[in-house]
């Protein structure tokens, strides 16, 4: 048991930070302004012991028969990077965040408790057990119900708070029946277990194919991929938009995290030469996801199209994106996984960096609506130009990251001979395009209704701003450190 | 000449212009505008360079020894011991005989479309920064030879088109810009599939002796380079390159626009100010004619013979349909946005002939329809700047009041029908020479060439109603040409009239290109017949 310590030292670190926040906010009431950056200093030395994990790749907390609760891989510890740099992104925008302003009383609370969703995310990561895998969830969940509602003065802000509480409360539960269901067959909670119990002839098929769509219902709530989407875009645009943006981000990167886990460890038998997997001929995953993916990007294509708030437009489009996502799991290979990685090292920067923007210009004209971006491109140059080269990625056109991202999904599925569902997530693409024009159209080409004197943003975010376009257009023109990153990151435990 | 970087420099000389013009504040606008006409000014010198430099005898298309000025490096390499995600991208720049006159041809246009910017109203910093981002796009189209990269430029002329049109464009200016984007990243999906598709079908062997996939175009025009089980390798019994060769066309004919996929063309010629309709149909326009050509071509020899028929057709049916609909315009702008529909026609019937004469022609009609139609859109900017309207009715009589005007509009409208002794008729010609030798297409060239009949009647007709007659009233303080548009008119004129005496200048250069061309694809047919199978 103790020798295993080791590999869960991020955990650790971020337990500590924890408690560091709540004692220092309880010491030094009248300096919250001091939090963000202990936070950032905790996750600094999170990160460190996260990279030392690339090299690792073994369980955690072993039993006698070698099956432990968690795995510590460097599949794990590429997601939990992302984690911790989303992190610090969105701790640093929390900073000049107008929103909560209303609660700067509580600002320990609300650094507290993102640090709760970080230690959920990791162990979401790196969690090869069902109950860990609940209880990961389950503290990612708690933490985000509050924070989704930190501000509280607003009604649509506990609204929020409560449809997230309803409907998270509401999967996780389905989930947990699911679990108990393959506890039922199986006698057993751990993956790698499982795995191999249900190699076995006489495993009920039926009933197992209930319970994994059951436990899948959990992880969907968390990606956000319909039919589990419908709190999306009232959760989004309810909460502040920091948390907005981390939800759609992080909390979507660890839900993605623990699909993929999930899938590969209980369900392949093997893997060919040529990375396919070869799934146990339990329940038939690859039309589910086809299924799935398809009707989320289409779902969140086409309702963004509707959409005249900001953060609803970018809710409906972090929707589409889980469906494009889902894809690169779709064709059920190592290319697919890896396509998944580089996605989301892209989504991850542009995303933040559209929701930085909306939060920038929100502080500014105190709205969201489209409508009062009217003539914004001119009134606030860096910030137009800087939205539009993020919403450019996020339709995946080159020369930007986005581009990139899509490209290598569709190698994953022209190469699995898929070509029927690229086509169809391409044409998904050009629907995509009208809604992200949109907002520069209405940026650039329209009248502004009232005049807005110009306005720009404070030097340190203005520095954010640029650590974020930077390398949208960098990775645009020049991808290799992201694959290469991404093909580093691929291993997973036990394969 | 050959080893000195002048494609990139080319290219990327607007990119740093843009760069340039970020920095400077936005109320020095003539520091702006002299700046974008500099630029446009060298890279006219330096296709100009390349001309004088250019060896004639060199044919390119599918031997990478034959290109010119060519600049190939390793841009992207993802090596590692498994084959996940190994994506080979090469910078692989050069030119031969079906590109230089295209090169040529933007420097030319774009230099004339930056004068007709300098009365732009608003903005300015903006505009002649996306206007010069625009032009590095629709360089690089043209020079690139790895797909990867040809298709990075493809798009990347879209987003500054959006809002050059979108921004400075006219009343329905935004409908006229999306209604382009959509249609052209429609367009640029199939391309982008049957890209990734190619990519898994063909290999390129490294100096170590190792096949590696290869984004690389003229490694997919030789047949050896297959894989035996890639989608859209001619060895794989199963193979999709008849379904890849339509998506890759419908991808190219949008750009063209070919029937039925033009209907964005005369929104966007409408709506799009006088320099952005001189670009979109003086360059914009050849791309999809000249990707046909670069890529579908070589690439699926065996289907563009099975296929060329159609093209053929699909020529005359956009040579005759954009006169028609020319014929019944009332706004001179939009007659002339459909006059390109047809004249585009004329290529593509060259093209389909795959003669030497046909193929001759078509890339002379290319060259000629950007100098012909740049100065027609010029000559319609000309008179909305000071009348404010483009309906032609309302006009009549202009000969007297601007006689040197017209004197250009004569010249222009002339070379647009097809007169001998302008360059619009050599190329003509040759369209209908090579074709009319092609048995199969026979009858559609037959039919096309009342194409030049209908041209000639919606011409002449409309330089009647504008032009000639009695002149109305209100138009009595209509003046005639200032300098900055005489520089436009005159660079132009010339052109037009040279390649009507003197078309050698241009066919020699791309003489042993089509000769090549044509010889590749005579082979080819030999070479896949085979395996062709629908």
């Amino acid at each position: 048991m103790t020798n295993s310590l080791y590999l869960v030292k991020p955990e650790i670190v971020v337990t500590i930070v924890l408690v560091c926040i709540i004692t220092f906010n309880l010491i030094f009431k009248d300096k919250p302004q001091a939090l963000p950056w202990l936070s950032v200093i905790g996750l600094m030395i999170t990160s460190y012991f996260v990279v030392e994990q690339f090299s690792y790749n073994s369980f955690a907390f072993a039993s006698t028969d070698y099956k432990g609760l968690l795995v510590t891989d460097p599949f794990g510890a590429f997601f939990k990077i992302l984690i911790v740099l989303s992190s610090v992104i969105v701790i640093l925008f929390s900073i000049s965040n107008k929103e909560l302003d209303s609660a700067a009383d509580r600002l320990g609370e609300y650094y507290s408790l993102i640090f709760g969703m970080i230690l959920g995310m990791f162990f979401m990561v790196s969690a090869a057990d069902l109950i860990l895998i609940y209880l990961s969830v389950e503290l990612l969940s708690l933490s985000s119900y509050v924070l989704a509602g930190f501000t509280k003065n607003t009604l649509r802000n506990s609204e929020a708070s409560l449809k997230y509480v309803i409907y998270g409360g509401v999967s996780s539960g389905i989930m947990l029946f699911g679990i108990s269901i393959v506890y039922g067959l199986t006698g057993t909670t751990n993956l790698y277990e499982i795995n191999s119990l249900i190699q076995a002839p006489q495993i009920n098929q039926i009933t197992l194919l209930f319970a994994g769509i059951l436990i899948f219902t959990g992880i969907g709530f968390k990606i956000s991929v319909a039919p589990f989407h419908f709190w999306t875009p009232d959760v989004y645009e309810g909460a502040p938009v920091t948390i907005t943006a981390y939800l759609s981000v992080a909390s979507k990167a660890a839900g993605f995290a623990l699909l993929i886990r999930f899938i590969k460890v209980t369900f392949i038998k093997s893997i060919n030469a040529e990375g396919y997997w070869q799934v146990i001929n339990v329940i038939d995953w690859k039309s589910f996801f086809i299924l799935i993916s398809i009707i989320t990007m289409t779902l969140g294509n086409f309702a963004a199209l509707w959409q005249n708030n900001m953060k609803r437009l970018l809710a409906y489009s972090s929707i589409a994106h889980a469906g494009y996502i889902m894809l690169g799991l779709v064709v059920m290979s190592n290319e697919g996984i890896l396509a998944i990685i580089i996605y989301f090292t892209v989504y991850a920067i542009m995303n933040l960096g559209a929701f930085f923007i909306v939060m920038l210009i929100a502080n500014k004209i105190g709205s969201e609506e489209l409508d009062d971006y009217k003539g914004l491109g001119y009134s606030t140059p860096v910030l137009g130009i800087s939205l539009a080269i993020f919403l450019i990625s996020l339709t995946g056109l080159p020369p930007t990251a986005g581009f990139i991202a899509k490209l290598y999904l569709f190698i994953a599925l022209v190469d699995a001979k898929m070509i029927g569902v690229a086509i169809i997530a391409l044409l998904n693409t050009v629907v995509s395009l009208y809604y992200y024009i949109r907002v520069l159209k209405n940026m650039y080409l329209d009248k502004p209704g009232k005049e807005i004197p110009k306005f720009s943003a404070s030097i340190p975010n203005l520095v954010l701003l640029i650590a974020l376009v930077a390398p949208i257009i960098f990775f645009g023109i020049y991808f290799s450190p992201v694959v290469n990153l991404a093909k580093s990151s691929l291993t997973l435990f036990g394969f | 000449m050959q080893n000195f970087p002048i494609l990139s420099l080319i290219t990327f000389l607007p990119l740093i212009g843009m760069i340039a013009i970020m920095f400077i504040p936005k109320e020095q606008v003539k520091p702006i505008k002299i700046l974008t006409l500099v630029i446009t000014a060298v890279q006219v010198i330096l296709a100009g360079l390349i001309v004088a430099f250019y060896n004639y005898s060199a044919g390119g298309i599918n031997n990478p020894e034959s290109f010119q000025f060519v600049e190939k490096f390793r841009w992207i390499e993802i090596s590692g011991l498994s084959w996940i995600g190994k994506v080979k991208v090469d910078y692989f720049l050069g030119i031969d005989g079906l590109s230089a006159p295209m090169v040529l041809l933007t420097a030319i246009v774009t230099f004339v479309a930056t004068l007709s910017s300098w009365n732009i109203p608003k903005s300015i910093k903006g505009y002649f920064a996306l206007f010069l981002l625009l032009d590095t796009g629709m360089m690089g189209v043209f020079v690139a030879l790895d797909f990867f990269l040809f298709y990075i430029f493809w798009e990347l002329m879209l987003l500054p088109m959006y809002f050059l049109i979108g921004i400075w464009g006219g009343p329905r200016r935004e409908y006229a810009a999306i209604k382009f984007f959509l249609y052209t990243l429609f367009g640029s999906i199939f391309i982008l599939i049957v890209m990734i598709g190619l990519y898994f079908s063909s290999t390129e062997t490294l100096v170590d002796g190792t096949k590696v996939f290869t984004f690389n175009m003229l490694s997919m025009m030789n047949k050896a380079n297959f894989t035996p089980t890639g989608i859209l390798s001619p060895f794989n019994p199963n193979n999709l390159r008849f379904i890849a060769y339509i998506a890759l066309f419908v991808g190219f004919a949008i750009k063209i626009p070919m029937f039925p996929f033009h209907t964005w063309l005369p929104d966007a010629h409408v709506e799009a100010p006088t320099a952005i309709s001189v670009i979109l149909a003086g360059v914009l326009l050849k791309m999809g004619t000249y990707g046909i050509l670069r890529v579908s071509y070589p690439i699926f020899p065996e289907i563009t013979h099975q296929l060329a028929w159609y093209i053929a057709l699909f020529g005359m049916i956009n040579i005759i349909y954009g006169a028609l609909c020319a014929m019944a315009q009332r706004d001179f702008k939009k007659l002339i946005a459909y006059s390109s529909v047809s004249h585009m026609g004329f290529v593509m019937l060259g093209m389909a002939s795959l003669t030497t004469a046909g193929i001759s022609g078509a890339i002379l009609q290319m060259f000629n329809h950007g100098t012909i139609t740049s100065m027609l859109f010029i000559i319609v900017g000309v008179i909305y700047d000071r009348a404010h309207t483009r309906e032609i009715d309302a006009f009549g009589g202009l000969a007297n009041q601007m006689p040197v005007y017209t004197g250009f509009v004569t010249l222009a409208f002339f070379a647009a029908i097809g007169l001998p002794g302008l360059s619009g008729f050599i190329s003509e010609a040759f369209v209908f020479l090579g074709a009319f030798g092609v048995e199969a297409i026979r009858v559609i060239t037959v039919i096309s060439t009342s194409g030049i009949l209908l041209g000639a009647g919606y011409m002449l007709w409309t330089f009647q109603r504008i032009y000639l007659g009695q002149l109305k009233d209100k138009w009595t303080e209509l003046k005639d040409l200032s300098f900055r548009e005489y520089a436009m008119l005159v660079p132009l004129s010339l052109i037009i009239i040279f390649l009507g005496v003197y078309p050698s200048a241009m066919l020699n250069i791309m003489n042993a290109s089509v000769n090549t061309m044509v010889k590749f694809m005579a082979d080819a047919q030999t070479l896949y017949s085979a395996m062709v199978r629908f």
